[in-house]
């Protein structure tokens, strides 16, 4: 069925367009005062200046790695974001945990774990997949290097970017 | 042929098969855990519970029929285990009743009381029954409100299996195993109740030579492979289809493999061969493939030493040396481990080359009365069939070990062997030329004249003749590493450097000629062979 758009009624200033045009102008001297002055903060000089504090909670920068409260490494190398990563930027090479280890409980941990930051699109699945909670996507989003080896962010800069996440995941806590 | 009726259609059974496989063929696929077709039945998990009914019997012990012709069933009020019964004549099931669907929620809710969370980090996830049951047939969540019962995770219950009892939902099928297949009945169940465990007795391991079977039929990830733990996920992995050449048995296997790294080897089901087992020995030969010392690239001996040549330069130098020597002159040690199709275009070489002194080298080694064979060549029948070899392999070794010390033979092609090891040993250096294939290096590898790396057998397709000639196939699962070719394309290649000419482009080509020669052959192509093998007239 047709469906027809309701225009709206224009009163006769609103069709003349000019005291539009004037408002408009208003507002641009008003800026243009402000900046002769030196008062206004029109350009934000990117990037000595960042957005960052703005970023809304639900911001997808780099995905990194994160630790628990304890020092662990939350990720048990059980691959499903190799698995669900659409441009296959991540690549994991799972280990055992010695059984010397206090967290040998946990039996398996991630001996390799790359991201190449050429590839990831940024998407977030490896964080909605991982049943650890291990992998988090940060406000990092200004991801550079001079070279494609240097954008392969590997487990150790993974971690550094990630830091520690608290509480969450209790399962491999000693029971009490 | 008995009636039986399944989910209300009347099918027709031979005697004697189990209600659970008739109602797979039926195409109603019944879940199970202990039960493995290949092992007895004790029907302990109860997850293949079915309804069942008999025929109602009249006064006259005489089947009532209903309206329709058909005798009318009596359902019996409780449910029965499909897994130890076998089929009679008008029995009647369904498979997919309120009471079965309510059975199997309830069974799958027991199961996994006790079972923990640790799928992350369980090699067994992709291809766990109780994963895959309990998403068919279970809750999201759960109603155990205690603790769960802890045992022993991480045991080594033997050199190559690794048990985590937390896991285990005790449906003895490996137990079963060690008794009934490998003979060796070193596992048993532990402990009362819910503390019931799997156990290996005290004094012994699980060290038998098939041991690694028990963790393909452990329907859960309770035992698992030392070798393959925490390699890989299974998902990854891609599945081809092969066969294992440890031996002469040639089980069939399913190779493992990504991105040209193979993770692991299983046994795939072929009754006429292996049963649905291998031994440990076979199924872990593959991690020589892997090995850093693989030759990659053709190597010619030069004056001062050894240089890396392109394959055009290595097989024009192969061909010059070869074409040097009258035919008595040269001979030829081919290998049990080549494949039809290479040990028949090595005696397309041998007959143009003229020399008839040609032989594989035999290796034998302890075998057992299950699979392992003693003929540790997996395709000493295709070397005799082909002429490569006579009735007894390595008849002709001690006379090309004599023409080698004697200095009547001049030039040794060696293909895939040792000849050092095969008793040649000291005089190779008498050799004016000495051309070896072979994918690592060894003692006669380091004397060669001319190497040309080969591949491995995951490497290369072709095919084989089994100990009981069988002829099965083996696919490719990887590519060869580095500049390491098929062993049938070098062979061909000598072939056209030697004569001149051959216009074979593809390994069916090859398998095309050897078949309208070789009568046993005959009307066979590799796609012919299949998955299962053609067993040859003899």
């Amino acid at each position: 069925m047709a469906y027809v758009v309701p225009r709206p009624k224009l009163t006769l200033a609103e069709k003349l367009y000019l005291p539009a045009i004037v408002a408009g102008l208003a507002i641009t001297l008003k800026h243009f005062k402000k900046a002769l002055f030196g008062k206004g903060n029109v350009t934000m000089q990117y990037p000595e200046q960042k957005w960052d504090a703005s970023l809304p909670e639900h911001y997808r920068g780099a995905p990194t790695l994160v630790k628990d409260e304890h020092d662990r490494e939350r990720c048990v190398a059980c691959q499903l974001c190799e698995f669900i990563c659409p441009p296959r930027a991540i690549r994991i090479k799972p280990g055992e945990i010695p059984a010397t280890n206090k967290f040998a409980k946990v039996e398996k941990f991630p001996l390799e774990f790359d991201i190449d930051m050429i590839r990831c699109i940024y998407c977030g699945l490896c964080e909605e997949v991982c049943p650890e909670q291990a992998i988090f996507l940060r406000k990092d989003y200004s991801i550079t290097g001079l070279t494609r080896a240097e954008m392969v962010h590997d487990k150790a800069k993974l971690y550094e970017l990630g830091g520690v996440m608290d509480g969450l995941v209790h399962k491999w806590n000693p029971k009490k | 042929m008995l009636n039986v009726q399944i989910d209300g259609v009347w099918m027709q059974f031979p005697r004697g098969t189990r209600l659970i496989e008739a109602c797979a063929q039926a195409n109603k696929f019944v879940p199970r855990y202990c039960y493995h077709a290949k092992l007895s039945s004790p029907g302990n998990c109860r997850m293949c519970l079915i309804e069942m009914g008999m025929p109602k019997m009249g006064p006259d012990r005489k089947p009532v029929l209903g309206t329709d012709g058909k005798p009318e069933i009596a359902w019996i009020p409780r449910p029965q285990i499909s897994c130890a019964q076998d089929v009679a004549e008008g029995m009647a099931v369904r498979t997919d009743s309120p009471m079965v669907r309510d059975c199997r929620h309830g069974v799958m809710e027991f199961l996994l009381i006790n079972h923990p969370l640790d799928c992350p980090i369980c090699d067994q996830a992709g291809e766990c029954r109780l994963q895959e049951f309990s998403v068919d047939h279970g809750t999201g969540g759960s109603r155990f409100l205690e603790n769960k019962v802890k045992k022993p995770n991480n045991v080594e219950v033997g050199p190559r299996v690794t048990l985590d009892a937390e896991r285990c939902i005790l449906c003895t099928r490996c137990i079963r195993f060690m008794q009934e297949v490998a003979h060796d009945d070193v596992l048993g169940i532990v402990d009362r109740g819910s503390h019931s465990t799997i156990a290996c007795h005290s004094d012994r391991k699980l060290d038998s030579n098939y041991s690694l079977n028990t963790v393909d039929i452990c329907p859960v990830g309770a035992l698992t492979s030392e070798d393959f733990r925490f390699k890989m996920r299974v998902w990854f992995l891609k599945e081809t289809k092969s066969f294992c050449t440890s031996c002469a048995t040639g089980c069939n296997t399913v190779i493992g493999s990504r991105e040209n790294t193979i993770y692991r080897q299983t046994p795939r089901e072929n009754n006429d061969v292996n049963s649905a087992w291998m031994c440990d020995y076979g199924r872990l030969n593959f991690h020589y493939l892997h090995s850093k010392d693989r030759l990659m690239e053709p190597v010619l001996k030069t004056k001062d030493g050894h240089e890396i040549a392109t394959w055009e330069k290595a097989i024009a130098r192969a061909a010059t040396e070869l074409k040097k020597y009258r035919g008595e002159e040269i001979g030829i040690i081919a290998s049990g481990r080549m494949t039809n199709e290479e040990l028949w275009l090595a005696k397309k070489l041998a007959e143009a080359l003229g020399t008839t002194l040609h032989d594989i080298v035999p290796h034998f080694a302890e075998g057992d009365d299950i699979l392992l064979s003693s003929d540790r060549n997996p395709n000493t029948r295709g070397a005799q069939l082909l002429g490569l070899a006579s009735a007894i392999p390595g008849e002709h070794l001690g006379a090309i070990a004599d023409g080698v010390r004697s200095g009547k033979i001049k030039a040794l092609l060696v293909l895939g062997e040792d000849a050092v090891e095969a008793g040649i040993a000291t005089d190779l250096l008498n050799l004016e030329s000495l051309i070896a294939t072979h994918i690592l290096p060894n003692a006669t590898t380091k004397l060669a004249t001319v190497l040309l790396p080969g591949s491995g057998f995951a490497e290369k397709r072709g095919s084989m003749i089994n100990g009981k000639g069988r002829l099965q196939r083996l696919n490719r699962a990887i590519n060869p590493p580095g500049n390491a070719r098929d062993d049938w394309e070098i062979l061909r290649d000598l072939i056209l450097a030697v004569t001149g000419h051959n216009g074979i482009y593809m390994i069916e080509d090859v398998f095309k000629q050897m078949a309208a020669s070789v009568p046993q052959l005959a009307n066979l192509s590799l796609s012919k062979i299949g998955d299962l093998g053609v067993q040859l007239p003899t």
